[in-house]
């Protein structure tokens, strides 16, 4: 007979059962109805409508926005963190509170209040519409609407780490003779790279499925500023579900194989640390 | 270890009948004898004010009826998207959509019986709208009939008829004038469909979000609206904005229709019925009326010939051949609509 393992903490198969009934229960039984559903189309129409010109051309646009939101959180996120964690000035708790609106504010409601301020004749909007630069109704109006939604990830994930990292070390880097932005690359980044990914991860997939404020700011123009989670919703309401479910399941994958990939970098990170 | 398993079955299973718990008793309620009774009307976006009215006096009338409270829950969205809701189970005890199409698709999920369009008046369609073109003051394109949507410089705004019910009837309304135009050619027809399109600076996902593009974001020189939308914001900004009816535009007719399957299951058929009958009462037609719906009783309709212009040439969707073969001809996959997008 086998030596029964005994654990120091109580209740670990009460709270595992309650785990995996939550998760198939609220995850995987939905996502295993996507695949069902799409499992209803054979496989060459399955690639007919994944490869429809107005398809790809949506995924151009959504994948292509959702990447370069998060690239512009990733670096912003840091920053916001570094200010907030470091510095003491009056107001940091309200604007530390700040950093969570785009959780709490429907996106529909960002959506439009964003449009009508870049539109061309917004406040924001009508500035840069003297320059010939469009905001509202474009691609850089998707990545506004997309960096608004996706910076409290960045933060949120990279302040922790901040708030740990011990100054002393940057300290010392300095006093053996370190330039400022040698300490920042070889001794404060390192540390926060994996929690930068993660955020980054994050904001990639919650941007990638972003529907309630995008289409107010789009212009849902076919080939140009139509999203894949509109494509999605015209499937919808043709009461096409399985096509719906195909082009859901593509961003599911994708999604799931970024947060996976970052993940992997994580996990590499922590091992050149050596912790 | 054998015990550690049991417990994280025992666990998983405990908690997961725990989350999916919530689905209700079987039996039916005897309404007719309770005091107060509940009604879920799922309708679409631009009818909360009407069915508000509505809803007042049909309490009243119910209650001289029968004796009996009446309260009426009312839902409101996008009418595609309230029909899937029903289909999946919202329990609705009438739907009053803006397109056949959306109540076809209640009745294709098995909840609503074949032949709901001729149990009401008028196929089922108590009042109506229809297409008109909304204008900055003063008209300064100069539009006044569809042909002038197609000019070069005009920006129109108009949803996608995709994506949005109501903006299907913006659709058909043109191809329906270009159809006349060119004396049925479609090759002809569809080149100017094509170019009204072209001259389409924001496509949005429904009606309202296009009115607020063009009303508060100031997009575009010429909004396709239903007749009572466009009313609603020359009441909001009278001195901005101007109404023109083309001369020919489309009959608009969102239908109602009882869902069988809800009411035989609460025992609300009576209520439910007398609820969409009632609609086509004197006093109801005047409340869509007032809401800048067409009532469809002639003699009311009359009444109102000061508010809309009763001269505009409708065609109906039957023109069309009915909605199967409108969507799968114009709206589908591979549609027309999506063939003067295609590069």
């Amino acid at each position: 007979m086998k030596k029964r393992s005994v654990r120091v903490i109580p209740m670990f198969g009460l709270s595992m059962g309650v785990t995996l009934a939550m998760l198939s229960v609220i995850v995987l039984i939905p996502l295993a109805s996507l695949v069902v559903f799409t499992a209803q189309m054979s496989f060459s129409d399955i690639i007919e409508t994944l490869t429809r010109e107005r398809v790809l051309a949506s995924f151009r646009v959504s994948f292509g926005t959702a990447f370069l939101a998060s690239a512009i959180n990733a670096v912003m996120g840091v920053i916001l963190a570094w200010v907030l964690v470091r510095y003491d000035f009056p107001g940091k708790r309200i604007l530390d509170g700040m950093i969570e609106l785009p959780f709490a504010l429907p996106t529909a409601v960002a959506g439009i209040a964003l449009t009508s301020l870049t539109a061309d004749k917004g406040l924001v909007g009508s500035f840069f519409a003297r320059f010939g630069i469009k905001i509202a109704y474009t691609k850089i109006g998707i990545t506004v609407a997309l960096v608004f939604i996706g910076i409290p990830f960045v933060v949120r994930a990279v302040q922790p780490v901040l708030e740990k990292l011990d100054p002393s070390f940057e300290e010392a880097a300095g006093v053996m003779g370190a330039s400022r932005s040698r300490i920042f690359r070889q001794v404060i980044f390192p540390e926060l790279a994996p929690a930068v990914f993660t955020g980054f991860g994050l904001a990639f997939g919650r941007c990638l499925g972003e529907y309630g404020s995008v289409v107010f700011i789009a212009g849902n123009k076919p080939f140009e500023t139509e999203i894949t989670p509109l494509i999605i919703m015209s499937e919808l309401q043709e009461y096409d579900y399985s096509s719906a479910t195909a082009i859901a399941l593509v961003m599911l994958i994708t999604a799931f194989l970024i947060l996976f990939l970052v993940n992997l970098i994580q996990a590499r990170n922590t091992k050149i640390l050596g912790r | 270890m054998k015990k550690n398993i049991l417990s994280i079955a025992l666990a998983s299973a405990i908690s997961a009948s725990v989350i999916l718990t919530g689905c209700g008793s079987k039996e039916v309620p005897d309404t007719a004898n309770a005091d107060k009774i509940t009604l879920t009307n799922v309708s679409y976006d631009p009818t909360r004010e009407l069915y508000t009215s509505y809803n007042e006096i049909f309490a009243a009338h119910w209650k001289e009826l029968k004796g009996q409270d009446v309260e009426i829950i009312q839902s409101h969205g996008g009418s595609g998207k309230q029909a899937l809701e029903v289909a999946n189970g919202l329990e609705a005890d009438v739907v009053t959509l803006a397109l056949e199409y959306d109540v076809k698709a209640v009745q294709d999920a098995g909840l609503i019986e074949d032949g709901w369009v001729n149990e009401f008046d008028k196929e089922s369609a108590p009042y109506t709208s229809t297409i008109v073109f909304l204008v900055r003051k003063g008209n300064p394109k100069n539009i006044l009939d569809w042909g002038d949507l197609v000019n070069d410089g005009v920006g129109v705004i108009t949803p996608n008829p995709k994506t949005s019910g109501g903006a299907r009837w913006n659709y058909l309304a043109a191809w329906a004038y270009a159809d006349k135009l060119y004396g049925g050619d479609e090759a002809q027809t569809k080149e100017f469909i094509k170019k009204l399109y072209q001259n389409v600076l924001v496509l949005d996902s429904g009606a309202r979000g296009a009115t607020t593009t063009f009303v508060e974001n100031g997009q575009g020189d010429v909004l396709l609206a239903w007749e009572n939308e466009a009313y609603l914001s020359i009441k909001d900004y009278p001195d901005d904005y101007e109404i023109i009816t083309p001369s020919i535009s489309i009959l608009a007719q969102p239908s109602v229709a009882v869902v069988d399957e809800v009411v035989d299951k609460r025992g609300t058929r009576e209520a439910a019925t007398e609820y969409l009958n009632y609609l086509y009462s004197d006093e109801a037609q005047r409340i869509a009326g007032d809401n800048y719906y067409r009532p469809s009783n002639p003699d009311i309709l009359a009444e109102y010939a000061n508010t809309f212009d009763l001269d505009v040439n409708l065609v109906t969707i039957s023109d069309f051949g009915g909605w199967d073969e409108a969507q799968a001809k114009h709206f589908a996959d591979g549609g027309v609509f999506d063939e003067i997008y295609e590069k």
